[in-house]
């Protein structure tokens, strides 16, 4: 099981015909849905609901890529992925995009063959440690056991950390989200680290949370984004502008329940994103009202984020980093011109 | 009478069955070189053109990574290459501890089966028949969650003569610190040891000359533990001991044997012991009966005829599916992936594979690896089993 993914991409790329790489566009038209990599069970970012239906923030944004190709949020197939098959998936071909709280590097990106779209979500790592433990500092964390996720920058950052502040610990590396988080809860680790979005999400998954605690510091950066191949710019393009259609239409007051009215609306912007005026959806293989179907299908950046971390979800996840820019955060979209 | 002795008719070249067979074999193999190389090259092409890596650069670059087990020194600082041998000596240690105990376990349990006495039999059939029957994952998660949940944390250890201590990070035991002359204690295990294989030979031969026996068991043993220890009081015990303490979070210092590593034996061990005690009962059970009375007709006593009658002849029917037990446990312990412990799959073909992207060489090396492994393991056990073959006299 854990390692057909691998063995699936060495048969890909074995015998595969040099020709196959063809526009990611026109095979998930000719399939008729977009095949997305995603959470096997994140809550807030990816998982299935109990009657199986995807939810989460990286769900939405695959659904956001449907509605701009087919108009129909539900054409989207979704492929669990834990993090140490993620990219295997998509180099070979299984997935069409990445879409699982996945950190932007430089080595996944040149180094593996990818290109990452814009960041969704700023975040940066965290630990979650025992209250009774009565640390209150990642800095007195040293000589204690660390449950972390193999093949997660987490993995790589807890080293830096511990390397940089000449503390020493030891990690207990497991290849799933749930074995992680239980080894932690049964008490084979003192601290679980992982994205901060991730650790409050991770913690409802204890036997009582309330007797842990997420300890103040960020030790690192943490960009989460969509990936793909690298080699189809118009594939790139596609799921970079998703985001930034969601992103100007929250700048432009546009959401899912007032597009319909927008489309009167005399501001040239609103009319361009909309596809009133100008035919902006040509350059990209799709359809003059793209960013429409985006909007009235899924919504602006922040309600999705609302819906799905923010203050109507259980996670209740403060905007902070991933406000606008207009209101000090980093969420920022070129204009649509 | 004539046809036959004038020379053979000829038959053209292409219906002669040694060149016909030759050229078959010639040609197989061209498509399977061919096949290979294409599939390579194009692997490669296609590699290339997605962006991937294809070369073995990533091995000499940093791993970044800590691992929490390793026999070797190794750093977040160290190369992937090092993660490597660090995951193959974790994976060689539970597979040969796991073989070593899965033997003594599964010919025990194999005995026991045939055992005379109705409970004992009852048991080992009650082990086997759940043991066998239950997926390996499930007992292994089953083992991890068993080992580990009831388990103290560090600061309310189990404590045996505040030197041994158990809790749920693991069993930690002190280490022995060899010092100055204990050089000479090594010399006088390799004494003992050369000193009791001259004496097998010594008593082989004179049973061989005179039929005498000689009695080697209890002096060998002597020979081999006595004579270190006799050397090891006499340099004034150059032994120390770095005795585990507790330390913030944690116990530090000494050795330990992590729980991840506990349940993967156990769960390993246990498994394939219910197999092997199948093959075990079926190779006492295929010598006849008329061997064992023969035996005792000779006028050997019960002892002797099984160490000298039974065993020998059940060990040829033993040995070859033994092997392939050895081969599934080696295979299995890549399950080590499951609990956390860090095996060559999980480190090289989880972790440095993710952190990479080399995925093609690193399960090609990996794969390999495994192969090499096996092949090495049923040569051994080939070696053996000629020796215990029939030999035709
Ligand atoms: N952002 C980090 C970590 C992402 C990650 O995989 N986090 C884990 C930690 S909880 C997770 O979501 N696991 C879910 C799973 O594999 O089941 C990365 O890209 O490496």
């Amino acid at each position: 099981m854990k390692n057909s993914v691998s063995l699936a991409l060495l048969f890909a790329v074995a015998f595969a015909a040099p020709s196959l790489a063809g526009p990611t566009l026109d095979q998930v038209k000719k399939r008729d849905s977009l095949v997305c990599g995603s959470n096997p069970g994140l809550a807030g970012f990816g998982l299935p609901d109990d009657k199986g239906q995807w939810t989460g923030f990286d769900v939405e944004f695959c659904r956001a890529v449907a509605s701009a190709i087919f108009n129909d949020p539900k054409k989207v197939r979704f492929v669990p992925l834990t993090a140490k098959d993620r990219f295997t998936a998509l180099q070979s071909g299984e997935i069409d995009v990445l879409s699982r709280n996945t950190t932007w590097t430089q080595s996944r990106e040149v180094g593996q063959g990818f290109e990452f779209g814009p960041v969704t979500y700023y975040d940066g790592q965290g630990f979650l440690v025992r209250k009774k433990l009565n640390v209150s500092s990642a800095l007195e964390l040293s000589g204690a056991s660390i449950c972390v996720q193999q093949g997660t920058t987490s993995e790589l950052n807890l080293a830096d950390y511990f390397r940089t502040h000449d503390m020493k610990y030891e990690p207990v590396a497991f290849a799933t989200a749930d074995e992680t988080i239980k080894a932690y809860d049964t008490g084979r680790c003192d601290v679980f680290t992982t994205d901060m979005s991730q650790a409050y999400a991770e913690r409802s998954k204890t036997a009582n949370p309330d007797d842990h605690i997420v300890l103040p510091e960020v030790i690192s950066k943490e960009p989460l984004g969509p990936a793909v191949r690298q080699g189809d710019d118009q594939w790139f393009n596609i799921v970079k502008w998703t985001h930034y259609a969601m992103v100007q239409a929250e700048e432009l007051n546009v959401n899912s329940k007032n597009v319909d009215e927008k489309l009167k609306d005399p501001n040239p912007e609103v009319k361009r994103l909309l596809g009133v005026e100008g035919n902006f959806g040509e350059g990209l293989g799709l359809t003059q009202d793209w960013a429409y179907r985006i909007i009235k299908n899924v919504g602006n950046y922040g309600e999705v984020f609302e819906r799905n971390l923010g203050d109507s979800s259980k996670l209740k996840i403060k905007r902070g980093l991933n406000a606008l820019w207009t209101n000090k955060g980093l969420q920022y979209s070129p204009p649509v011109r | 009478m004539s046809a036959q002795t004038s020379a053979p008719p000829r038959i053209s070249f292409w219906n002669d069955p040694f060149w016909r067979g030759l050229i078959f074999q010639a040609a197989l193999a061209l498509f399977v070189i061919a096949l290979i190389w294409g599939a390579w090259s194009n692997a490669l092409d296609n590699m290339a053109r997605r962006g991937i890596p294809t070369d073995f650069s990533f091995w000499n670059k940093p791993a970044s990574f800590d691992i929490n087990q390793s026999l070797i020194s190794y750093s977040a600082a160290s190369e992937n290459g090092r993660a490597f041998w660090v995951g193959l000596l974790n994976t060689l240690l539970v597979a040969a501890i796991g073989v070593v105990l899965s033997t003594i376990v599964g010919f025990a349990v194999g005995a026991a089966r045939l055992s005379k006495s109705w409970l004992v039999a009852k048991l080992a059939t009650i082990y086997v028949e759940t043991i066998r029957n239950v997926p390996l994952l499930l007992q292994l998660l089953f083992w991890y969650n068993a080992v580990l949940k009831p388990l103290p944390a560090p600061r309310n250890s189990v404590s045996i003569f505040n030197t041994l201590f158990l809790n749920n990070r693991g069993l930690f035991m002190p280490q022995p610190l060899p010092q100055a002359g204990f050089g000479a204690v090594w010399l006088a295990l390799a004494a003992g040891i050369a000193a009791a294989l001259a004496l097998r030979f010594y008593a082989r031969k004179r049973q061989r000359e005179t039929g005498a026996q000689t009695p080697v068991g209890p002096l060998s043993v002597a020979l081999i533990i006595g004579l270190p220890l006799i050397v090891y009081f006499m340099a004034g015990r150059p032994l120390a001991f770095d005795i585990p303490k507790l330390k913030g979070f944690n116990f530090d210092g000494g050795m330990r044997l992590t729980p991840e590593f506990v349940a993967l034996e156990l769960g390993l061990t246990l498994y394939t012991a219910s197999f092997i005690a199948e093959i075990v009962r079926a190779g006492i059970l295929a010598v006849p009966k008329g061997q064992s009375e023969a035996a005792a007709a000779l006028g050997l006593r019960p002892g002797p005829t099984r160490k000298l009658v039974i065993v020998p002849q059940a060990m040829r029917v033993i040995i070859p599916p033994l092997t392939s037990q050895y081969l599934n446990l080696i295979k299995n312990s890549s399950l080590a992936v499951f609990i956390g412990y860090p095996d060559l799959v999980q480190v090289f073909a989880g972790t440095v594979l993710n952190n990479t992207g080399a995925a093609v060489q690193i399960i090609c090396i990996t794969m390999a690896v495994y192969l090499f492994i096996s092949l090495v393991t049923s040569f051994a056990m080939n070696l053996y089993n000629k020796r215990m073959a029939l030999k035709e006299r």
